[in-house]
């Protein structure tokens, strides 16, 4: 039983619309905060691609142009970060990982995303297919600025946002799940905001 | 800068708010007594909960301000329309509790002595206080990495920790950058 906090009497001037998309220990922000781990890359568009990796080959790889010829969605999501903002009704231009994973052969039960710089985060493949991921490269109708992670991003809006990694730069398939960045630093390795998974063993 | 991840489960525990002290018209650091703490590293930093009569809850993150060897402190910048720092730097007395969780994060750190390399700290207004944390940890443990620290703020009265940092120490430069002055 937590203690009350004498003369605490919170602000909660969400609605309760909002409430009920608002995810525990979470708060709205209407700003859109940026929190990286290093140095905002900025990798020429000409020399751009992203690449589906598996067993250390490259299956399938795609420039920017080809990228912007496949089909792409408006998305609308409210997305949670772990450090406890959330924003609502977020609008990407993107391409669903779907389409992607449909170019390629596969029987993997995992992804590890890549990304210039270095960072990595993992995912189950179930969290990736079945219009829940995309590849997203504007928002709000704008091309995706650097230090939102443009030229393109992962957009998985149902978990924790380090799980849409900035700057992203392939997925690797994989058979077994391999922990990525934040996770090997005692981040919780699924990440779920409605079951408030932020740290290992939450 | 890299280091140990969390380990095991964090667990909610009740702290009770010691002395408290204001660093800027808008920033207090308060002490927390907390008998169960397992200590941190330096550049750490916790989760705070705070619990209303009728059961609502608010819970924030803040970095630790204080070194591994002291009691913990966090440093909170009150934001106008904020609805936790307001609490934690007006309302909050000594003796009050509240719950907190930590440390947390394995990547920010600065665990080590001499072995390690020149330390570059570049901070923005609350963005120092993890690196009073670091400074005074080089300093317990007698380190003479050389370090430097820039710090942006708005003007010299927003400098938090200045009375500190102005202190003359071995191998320590500290720069300030005002952008509103």
């Amino acid at each position: 039983m937590s203690p009350i906090s004498r003369g605490f009497h919170g602000r909660r001037h969400e609605t309760a619309a909002d409430t009920k998309r608002v995810p525990p220990g979470q708060y709205v922000t209407t700003d859109f905060p940026v929190l990286s781990a290093g140095p905002t890359p900025h990798t020429p568009l000409d020399s751009w691609s992203f690449s589906i990796m598996q067993s250390g080959d490259t299956s399938k790889s795609w420039s920017w142009q080809e990228i912007h010829a496949l089909p792409a969605e408006d998305v609308t999501a409210d997305i949670h970060c772990v450090t406890r903002w959330s924003k609502l009704d977020t609008r990407w231009q993107a391409v669903s990982i779907d389409t992607l994973l449909a170019q390629v052969e596969h029987n993997a039960r995992f992804v590890l995303a890549f990304c210039d710089g270095g960072y990595t985060t993992n995912l189950p493949l179930a969290d990736v297919t079945g219009g829940q991921a995309w590849l997203a490269f504007g928002f709000d109708d704008q091309p995706l600025q650097p230090e939102h992670g443009g030229p393109a991003r992962l957009l998985v809006p149902h978990l924790y946002f380090w799980k849409s990694a900035k700057w992203v730069r392939g997925l690797e398939l994989l058979a077994e799940d391999v922990s990525g960045f934040w996770e090997r630093y005692g981040y919780h390795n699924y990440g779920d905001p409605w079951r408030e998974q932020r740290y290992a063993g939450d | 800068m890299a280091g140990t991840a969390v380990r095991g489960r964090l667990t909610w525990q009740v702290a009770t708010a010691g002395a408290v002290m204001d660093e800027t018209a808008s920033v207090r650091t308060i002490d927390l007594e907390v008998p169960g703490w397992t200590g941190h590293h330096a550049g750490q930093h916790l989760d705070v909960r705070l619990t209303a009569d009728d059961g609502y809850v608010a819970e924030r993150s803040y970095s630790i301000a204080s070194a591994p060897d002291e009691p913990v402190a966090i440093t909170v910048e009150r934001l106008e329309d904020g609805e936790v720092s307001p609490y934690l730097t007006e309302e909050l007395r000594a003796g009050d509790e509240i719950e907190i969780r930590g440390p947390i994060g394995g990547y920010f750190v600065w665990p080590w002595g001499d072995a390690a390399s020149p330390l570059l700290l570049v901070a923005g207004g609350s963005g120092v206080v993890p690196f009073r944390s670091i400074l005074r940890h080089r300093n317990d443990i007698g380190s003479t990495t050389p370090t430097r620290l820039l710090y942006s703020a708005r003007s010299l009265a927003d400098i938090i920790y200045r009375a500190e940092l102005d202190m003359p120490r071995d191998g320590v430069q500290v720069i300030y950058t005002l952008t509103r002055q």
